[in-house]
């Protein structure tokens, strides 16, 4: 196992470390010691590596990550897993605004509670929370999995396309243009699946799924009071 | 018996018969008129200014034996790797999606010829736009279309968009019309479909966010690529200021001529400044931080010749980027196509329902039958030789001003013509002294 202790290491110094790895790499274990909320951690990884980052991180960590696995013991600031391509981040305890915002693939595991619009424009990521999501999460989502295994807050799905939503508690309300729609066999997979990936536990049928009404998809004067 | 005499019909200057068209195009359909390219209403522009040239006091250099230097680097603040460019003239950014592969390949081949960059837009990079873009900036927009981590990499400039000229405030729609199957993959959405572009990033706001973005960016680039942010014509100096704060390597200054591939035409004609009234508050917001020069100014928006280009310099930019005359140059509104914009009810050079997916011209389209009317290498030529035209043009009056280095032209250099473009541009009205409005913007 690697140790890198950021009250002695430069954050550039980290990442280069991280991003330099090649996919053949037999150092596949790092421990970031000492990350103090610092931002862009652990970011543009692309090595099937384990990061384990011992606290709470700033800004953006595992931004674009490709198949690295990144698992953060504290909490996360705004944009974790930003435009994630593959792999898996974990947080341990909260996450703030944004989180996996735009991914295009991966796992993120939320085992706490999220902020306002995560998930916003997620582009294929699968994103699971433990916990509760605040406002506007999944705006303008384009595909992918959002599951809440607690409650999400106002206007869920505001505006969303292709992407699937999961709700096992309440929502506040839902945006425009996001429904609720019928649970199918094919859904609970996908569910019994991303629980199990994310060490959640609950069962695909205490969920309810949320989607598009795809009523908004081409722009009508008709449906302009709807934005 | 004789007529009596009466008034000849008087059309309204307020209701014009323009106006009342509009008004009876908006009452028969409900929905606001939609259309592509920047501010078609006249505002103060380079036109309104002259250069001095040399005299007296001035020398000039001799036109065809002594050297005027047009070469620009772009992104010395912080970047390992600044783009050089051999000519002050870059290609804005314009999206695969709302141009056509053939058009975005021709952009690239010319402004390769002539030794300067190009810039993708939403939508993301195609492989045939990096392969023939040697210099190739990678925007980075709102809607973060196709962006990925590898193409940041293989980009050689990274343009955080953060506003647009023909629309500060607004993001885009790229209408159904133009979603093939692989503008719809790119992006990652259903074919046919309108796609919006949102109007601010999804995982930041304000200039303090701004700044951690633009270190992560750097992050995951290595601190290679120089990082540009560009901002549409709303509040230069502070959005300069800003931009330069969050770490910005350049600046990037749309004006409301900008063009744009679809928006409202009331959000074009009404909202933003004209380019020339952009460029010196921005330039005074580098010198106020004493970093002009050292953060490179871009400026774009309605320009069109190479007396634009010197003007834009002389006021205080380090380059200029089109996009519209670009597409002239390529072929878009050519008069050859003339009938064909008839049948659309519309004529060369007036034509800007890009959205439309209609080009006749095979530009700003997705048809596959209209987009094999471009053959992207004479394109290219064009391109090429259009650029070369603009780079003389620019060293012309460089060199009848005395300037060895286009970037040696300056305000000094310039009056203007009427009491607004002097007042926005910050040099004395023609034939006198008076600066109007100098002492704050």
């Amino acid at each position: 196992m690697q140790t890198i202790d950021m009250a002695v290491t430069p954050l550039r110094d980290l990442n280069a470390t991280l991003q330099t790895q090649a996919g053949q790499t037999n150092q596949t274990a790092w421990v970031i010691e000492n990350p103090r909320g610092a931002h862009a951690l652990a970011v543009g990884l692309d090595a099937p590596i384990e990061v384990t980052v011992k606290g709470s991180t700033g800004y953006y960590c595992a931004g674009m990550n490709k198949q690295a696995t990144v698992h953060v013991t504290g909490s996360a600031g705004p944009g974790v897993a930003e435009n994630m391509m593959s792999g898996t981040v974990v947080i341990e305890g909260d996450a703030s605004q944004y989180a996996g915002a735009t991914g295009h693939g991966g796992l993120l595991v939320i085992k706490g509670n999220a902020a306002s619009r995560c998930g916003i424009s997620m582009k294929g990521i699968d994103i699971v929370v433990h916990g509760n999501v605040g406002h506007m999460s999944a705006f303008m989502a384009q595909s992918g999995n959002l599951v809440v295994c607690g409650d999400a807050g106002d206007a869920l799905g505001d505006s969303l396309y292709e992407a699937r939503l999961f709700v096992r508690g309440s929502v506040k309300s839902l945006g425009a243009d996001c429904i609720e729609k019928e649970m199918r066999p094919e859904h609970l997979e996908i569910l019994r699946d991303l629980l199990a990936r994310a060490g959640a536990e609950a069962r695909p049928e205490e969920f309810r799924r949320y989607g598009s009404a795809r009523q908004l998809y081409n722009f009508h004067v008709d449906h302009a009071g709807a934005y | 018996m004789e007529k009596t005499p009466q008034t000849l019909p008087r059309d309204s200057w307020t209701f014009s018969p323009g106006i009342n068209a509009e008004i009876r195009r908006a009452a028969a359909t409900g929905i606001y008129d939609i259309r592509g390219g920047g501010a078609k209403r006249r505002v103060p522009h380079f036109d309104d200014l002259l250069f001095l040239g040399a005299s007296i006091s001035r020398y000039p250099l001799e036109g065809y034996r002594e050297k005027c230097d047009t070469s620009v680097t772009l992104g010395t603040r912080f970047a390992k790797k600044p783009i050089e460019l051999k000519i002050p003239v870059t290609i804005a950014g314009m999206s695969f999606g709302a141009l056509s592969g053939p058009a975005k390949e021709a952009l690239g081949r010319g402004a390769t010829m002539a030794g300067t960059s190009t810039t993708t837009g939403d939508g993301g990079m195609t492989n045939e736009e990096r392969g023939h873009s040697e210099k190739l900036v990678y925007q980075y927009l709102p809607s973060r279309y196709g962006m990925n981590p590898d193409d940041l990499r293989r980009a050689d400039a990274i343009e955080i968009v953060v506003g647009q000229g023909a629309k500060p405030g607004g993001g885009g729609m790229l209408l159904g019309q133009k979603i093939t199957e692989r503008v719809a993959n790119m992006r990652n959405l259903p074919v046919g479909i309108d796609q919006r572009s949102a109007c601010r990033h999804p995982d930041w706001t304000g200039p303090d966010d701004l700044e951690i973005k633009i270190l992560e960016i750097r992050e995951i680039t290595g601190w290679e690529k120089p990082i540009y942010v560009k901002i549409g014509g709303a509040r230069p100096y502070y959005d300069t200021a800003l931009a330069v704060k969050a770490g910005a390597d350049v600046v990037v200054l749309d004006g409301m001529q900008g063009g744009t591939a679809a928006t409202q035409d009331v959000f074009i004609e009404h909202v933003g400044q004209p380019t020339l009234a952009c460029i010196r508050p921005a330039v005074k917001a580098l010198q106020d931080l004493g970093m002009h020069r050292k953060v490179q100014l871009v400026v774009s928006g309605g320009i069109r010749t190479g007396a634009d280009v010197a003007k834009a310099l002389a006021l205080g930019a380090d380059a200029v980027a089109i996009g519209t005359a670009a597409l002239i140059a390529l072929g878009e509104n050519d008069p050859k196509w003339g009938a064909e914009y008839t049948a659309l009810g519309t004529t060369a050079d007036a034509y800007d329902d890009w959205h439309e997916g209609r080009d006749p011209a095979g530009i700003t389209t997705q048809d596959p039958a209209l987009m094999q009317r471009l053959d992207p290498v004479e394109a290219a030529r064009r391109l090429r030789n259009y650029l070369a035209v603009l780079t003389l043009e620019c060293q012309t009056i460089a060199r009848a001003c005395g300037k060895s280095h286009v970037h040696n032209l300056e305000p000094e250099d310039l009056c203007a013509l009427t009491i607004e473009a002097a007042a926005m541009a910050g040099v004395p009205l023609a034939g006198t002294s008076w600066i109007p409005g100098q002492g704050g913007f």
